[in-house]
């Protein structure tokens, strides 16, 4: 059993914010606008806040999906850098970027105000797939890095196939049946989790406070730490892109998608709802759910999905 | 200057440590294991002043070896066979990115089936990722080839990583007496990696491996990488050359043995040469006016070496450590395509496959060689590919398979009636 790789960044250089209100988060964002992402993308919203908090002295080290796109030559929305790997391997990107930084600043061939945090941006299909085995690596060997993983549950970049990351009974463009898709969507939280890394977190960019202090928190450590922003899609997910918020916060209010972290050892819920909204009103909204409701209301499904949201919540004591 | 016996590994792990190298990303494969053995005891003792990391895999270590060159870091990596082709997503990938990096691979068969000795079928499936290959015979060469391959990768016309090649057990585990240059003349000769502007930098930002849209913008940028492959032709001799002066040792794009008054050449590449070279002594005791040809450089593709090394020749037989399936010989078609149409290009061009997975080739078999491409030669008839094998390797071969068909036999016996095991 490893050692946790938890350890605090010297007090010398932590300089934290402290977001109590929405109003203490940043006015100013930095991320461009006019990328190829689709109008209303949930993955979109929350790299905005994400990069706000991170800050331009940063180099983003991309995987195969749909924010591939967001570089393409010779325009970037980065005021950083940025270096496309391939789908499997972007964490083994951050290792090259990283230990260059280090040994440069160590051989004195390179001022330390010129380092960046190096910061993995992946799909779902790449953090819950074919990127996990390269994730695994560099958290086993204690990589210092951020990994932003926007899961909009499918390979969205081709036209939403299902993935690791697809949830029972959605509809996507491999699991058109009558009854959707037939698996379950992987717990990668908990599969990081495992491996005892600096940080574990889940976010939304509809709840951009809870998001702005979980990463703040995150650069204030060293070590791995590595954040899931769920990523509401409007069009592999089917519902109109002006409620992408909406559909954000049902999924928290719901309990679909819990708001928590993983630290010292400690899974700790940050955003527990308090009566929680049935599940049902989450699904209504999705046209991948769409046949759970029409021509007949599927109650069984309905009851089984939102039996295994309660069951989650059961267990949770915060 | 100190000579020391030296493994063909051995001989690449030295070539890592004089040429000062920042960083190495690493993953075992036999038969490359030695190399980063050596190197990892070395950042250990301190006698080495790099950074090693363990990837989980080949595909990662290529990653890893392409993000730190585009961070500006002098960068060594080594692997084998499958673990060449597990990272062959990123040869193509990071060649795009132009940082320059050395990477050795210690050439294996490919499975299936699975083997250990060598053949050119993993280095040659790279031979289109715009990754340049050098191609050794000796434990002194592959060290050689190691300073010489930074000084071409890091050219600022070149800019592309560069591979190694040496071939398994045949150069990975046999010793030589390898000449070691101290490290003030390596210093000198190989000089600090200048990154220029493939770096990261928090004060000037940029962005690598970008996605285009459509054929033109892809096309330019492929056609840069070309150009830039091309350049390393002269580069090459320019950096070789220099090479020569200083260490006294000669290694031209492609070697050439006893061809001045040649009708024959064998063509070959790798540590089998050696085979042919010696081959090529006893047949000109014989009376044979026979030479070889041997390209150090695959990519570029020194085309014009061939040419004039060539012309005026008979006839070439070109043996090649390789299958391409449903085609024959890759180096033999290659060869051809720089000799058609070329004045003076020989008129016979025989293609000979030996050497798969280690295979030894024999001395009569080159006398062999030689025979069939004289009498293609005399009866201005090209044969058709020539795949070696002798009555007795097919016998060595049916005594397995009647043994596997015993087993099989016996185990079925042994089940009796039920037959269930079969399903």
């Amino acid at each position: 059993m490893s050692e946790t790789q938890s350890r605090a960044a010297p007090v010398s250089e932590a300089k934290v914010t402290v977001y109590r209100r929405m109003k203490d988060l940043p006015s100013t964002h930095l991320l461009g606008s006019g990328t190829a992402m689709c109008a209303g993308c949930g993955g979109l919203e929350a790299l905005h806040e994400v990069y706000d908090v991170i800050g331009a002295k940063s180099i983003f080290i991309n995987a195969a999906g749909c924010m591939t796109l967001l570089s393409v030559y010779p325009f970037t929305p980065f005021r950083g850098s940025w270096l496309y790997t391939a789908m499997a391997s972007a964490p083994a990107g951050a290792q090259g970027v990283r230990d260059a930084l280090d040994i440069l600043k160590q051989k004195k061939r390179m001022p330390a105000e010129e380092d960046m945090e190096v910061v993995v941006l992946t799909g779902d299909g790449s953090a819950y797939g074919m990127g996990l085995s390269s994730t695994s690596g560099a958290m086993e060997r204690g990589l210092d890095f951020l990994y932003l993983c926007y899961d909009n549950e499918g390979y969205g970049n081709t036209g939403q196939q299902f993935s690791g990351a697809t949830p029972h009974a959605a509809r996507t463009a491999t699991s058109k049946g009558k009854h959707g898709f037939a698996g379950y969507k992987k717990d990668l939280f908990s599969i990081w989790a495992a491996h005892k890394p600096a940080y574990v977190a889940t976010v939304i960019g509809a709840e951009p406070l809870d998001l702005a202090r979980k990463i703040e928190k995150a650069k204030g450590l060293e070590g791995p730490r590595l954040i899931i922003a769920m990523a509401p899609c409007p069009t592999g997910w089917d519902f109109d892109p002006q409620i992408t918020v909406e559909v954000g916060r049902l999924a928290v209010r719901t309990g679909v998608w819990p708001l928590k972290e993983y630290v010292d050892g400690k899974i700790v819920h940050t955003k527990v709802p308090h009566e929680r909204v049935a599940v049902e009103n989450y699904l209504k909204l999705q046209g991948r759910f769409r046949h759970l409701f029409e021509p007949h209301r599927d109650d069984a499904m309905l009851g089984e999905i939102q039996a295994r949201v309660d069951a989650y919540w059961a267990d949770v004591t915060a | 200057m100190s000579r020391t016996l030296l493994t063909g590994n051995g001989a690449a792990a030295w070539g890592a440590r004089l040429a000062r190298v920042d960083y190495v990303p690493a993953f075992p494969i036999t038969p490359q294991t030695e190399i980063i053995e050596t190197i990892a005891k070395w950042v250990d003792t301190g006698e080495m002043d790099a950074r090693m990391v363990t990837l989980e895999s080949e595909h990662s270590m290529i990653t890893a070896a392409g993000a730190a060159a585009a961070t500006g870091v002098r960068v060594f990596t080594a692997t084998s066979s499958q673990g060449l082709l597990y990272g062959m997503e990123m040869l193509y990938s990071v060649a795009g990115w132009r940082a320059p990096f050395v990477l050795v691979n210690v050439s294996r068969g490919l499975s299936s089936p699975l083997t250990l000795e060598p053949d050119h079928n993993d280095i040659l499936a790279a031979r289109d990722s715009g990754c340049l290959q050098i191609h050794c015979s000796t434990c002194q060469e592959v060290f050689d080839s190691m300073l010489i391959a930074y000084r071409l990768a890091e050219d600022e016309r070149v800019r592309l990583p560069v591979i190694v090649n040496l071939d398994g057990f045949y150069l990975s585990f046999t010793r030589e007496p390898v000449e070691l240059p101290d490290q003030e003349s390596v210093r000198d000769y190989v000089g600090s990696y200048d990154p220029e502007t493939t770096l990261f930098r928090a004060s000037a930002p940029s962005s690598q491996g970008v996605a285009v849209l459509g054929g033109g913008p892809y096309s330019y940028f492929r056609y840069e990488l070309h150009l830039a492959a091309r350049n390393a032709l002269r580069v090459y001799d320019q950096v070789a050359g220099e090479f020569a002066g200083r260490f006294g040792r000669a290694h031209r794009a492609v070697e050439a043995y006893r061809m001045e008054d040649a009708d024959i050449a064998f063509v070959m590449i790798g540590s089998f040469a050696t085979k042919a070279r010696a081959a090529v002594d006893r047949l000109r005791d014989d009376g044979w006016r026979v030479g070889l040809v041997r390209p150090r450089l695959l990519r570029p593709f020194p085309a014009a070496h061939l040419q004039r090394l060539l012309a005026g020749k008979r006839g070439a037989a070109v043996i090649d450590q390789n299958l391409s399936m449903g085609l024959g010989g890759v180096l033999h078609s290659e060869v051809a395509s720089a000799l058609y149409g070329q004045d003076g290009a020989p008129p016979t061009l025989v293609s000979f496959v030996a050497g798969l997975g280690g295979r030894d080739i024999a001395d009569e078999e080159f006398f062999e060689m030689a025979a069939v491409t004289k009498r293609a030669i005399d009866k201005d008839e090209t044969p058709p590919p020539r795949l070696l094998y002798t009555e007795a390797e097919l016998r060595e071969v049916r005594k397995l398979q009647a043994i596997a068909h015993v087993e099989y036999e016996q185990l079925r016996g042994a089940s009796g009636a039920n037959e269930g095991w079969r399903r």
